[in-house]
């Protein structure tokens, strides 16, 4: 459906029933690709939303004191425990790429493929160095004595919800690493320029997947900013 | 929806401004360093839960709407992806009367009784 035919379409609430309720493909205009990944995030936020849930269950009804999250992930610097450290330091570098990202999205956008690549490739720092920072928290945290059955600070719940939500974070963080160098890859060598198909489909290769790719990316910042708030901060 | 990105690509400037992503950039960065001081100054009790909810649902909100392209996505979408966040609110509800009915048990049994 082109675009001036898309504008005619009703607006607002009344554009719902006349996209989802006509018998035609649905959400006009947004490519296929695009739809299926918002379905899969949406599945992937009550995955997230389940191990919240769990963990503000858990935390509530045990009778043993909660572990205080501030003392636990401080941080020695110049011999002074600085709360949250590397938490915050984690989350400004999760941003980052995130902006990185959304750049990349709109130089892809513009067909400018030099400048699409570079912030791909930028991301990709940033997710592997959030990835690094993860793995020093967590040896940190073993070295501690921290299990997922008990650990010195409190309530042995702490270390299963701990190791259970950010690991599945990382994993997240781990895979959209691999696909960001993937996708950086094949922005450099044209393949979106000349509409290569690619070995995962045989679709032909559109700078939309970009925008597709950062949705993903954008997704585990954004679930970033919930673990941060709930597990680290409350 | 005239600006509407991924079927207009014909054009070759099709994208929205790039000052529109900084800004949005540079908001995340004063929230989070916000939700940060949450922390720092050790604010307690119903101000750091309220402070640090408002921080994450602002954060939230604009990954979503300019990151992720909500706000210009077309409405039928915008709604399948967000009313479902209704079922979890009402799940987080069901487990919070949960949890106060389970530490209220444990309480009796395992503290009192002892």
């Amino acid at each position: 459906m082109d675009q001036s035919s898309i504008e005619k379409l009703p607006k607002g609430w009344k554009s719902i029933p006349n996209d989802l309720g006509s018998d035609q493909t649905a959400f006009k205009g947004v490519q296929w690709g695009k739809a299926m990944m918002w379905i899969f995030l949406l599945s992937d936020t009550f995955i997230f939303s389940c191990f919240l849930i769990s963990y503000m269950k858990g935390r509530a009804s045990t009778v043993v004191e909660w572990p205080n999250p501030s003392e636990v992930f401080a941080l020695d610097f110049m011999g002074v425990p600085v709360p949250l450290l590397l938490i915050a330091i984690m989350t400004f570098v999760l941003i980052t790429s995130s902006g990185t990202m959304a750049l990349a999205v709109k130089y892809g956008y513009e067909k400018n493929k030099k400048m699409c690549g570079w912030f791909i490739l930028l991301t990709a720092i940033g997710g592997l160095t959030f990835v690094g920072m993860q793995a020093f928290e967590w040896s940190k945290l073993i070295h501690e004595g921290v299990r997922p059955w008990e650990n010195p600070f409190g309530a042995p719940q702490f270390g299963s919800f701990f190791f259970m939500i950010t690991g599945f974070h990382g994993t997240h963080v781990s895979i959209g690493v691999i696909f960001l160098f993937i996708f950086a890859r094949k922005v450099f060598k044209g393949d979106f320029d000349t509409g290569k198909r690619g070995y995962f489909t045989t679709m032909k290769s559109d700078y939309v997947a970009i925008e597709i790719l950062g949705l993903y990316w954008h997704f585990v910042d954004l679930v970033w900013v919930f673990i941060f708030a709930f597990f680290y901060l409350w | 929806m005239s600006d509407n990105i991924d079927t207009n690509k014909e054009k070759k400037t099709s994208t929205h401004k790039i000052g529109i992503y900084l800004w949005i950039w540079g908001l995340l960065f004063v929230l989070s360093f916000f939700s940060y001081m949450v922390d720092w100054y050790q604010f307690q009790g119903l101000l750091r839960w309220t402070l640090i909810l408002i921080f994450m649902f602002l954060k939230a909100g604009l990954i979503m709407a300019f990151f992720m392209h909500l706000f210009w996505e077309r409405y039928a979408l915008v709604n399948v992806l967000l009313w479902p966040m209704t079922a979890i609110a009402c799940f987080v509800g069901l487990m919070v009367a949960e949890g106060k009915y389970t530490v209220f048990t444990r309480f009796i049994y395992f503290v009192l009784g002892e």
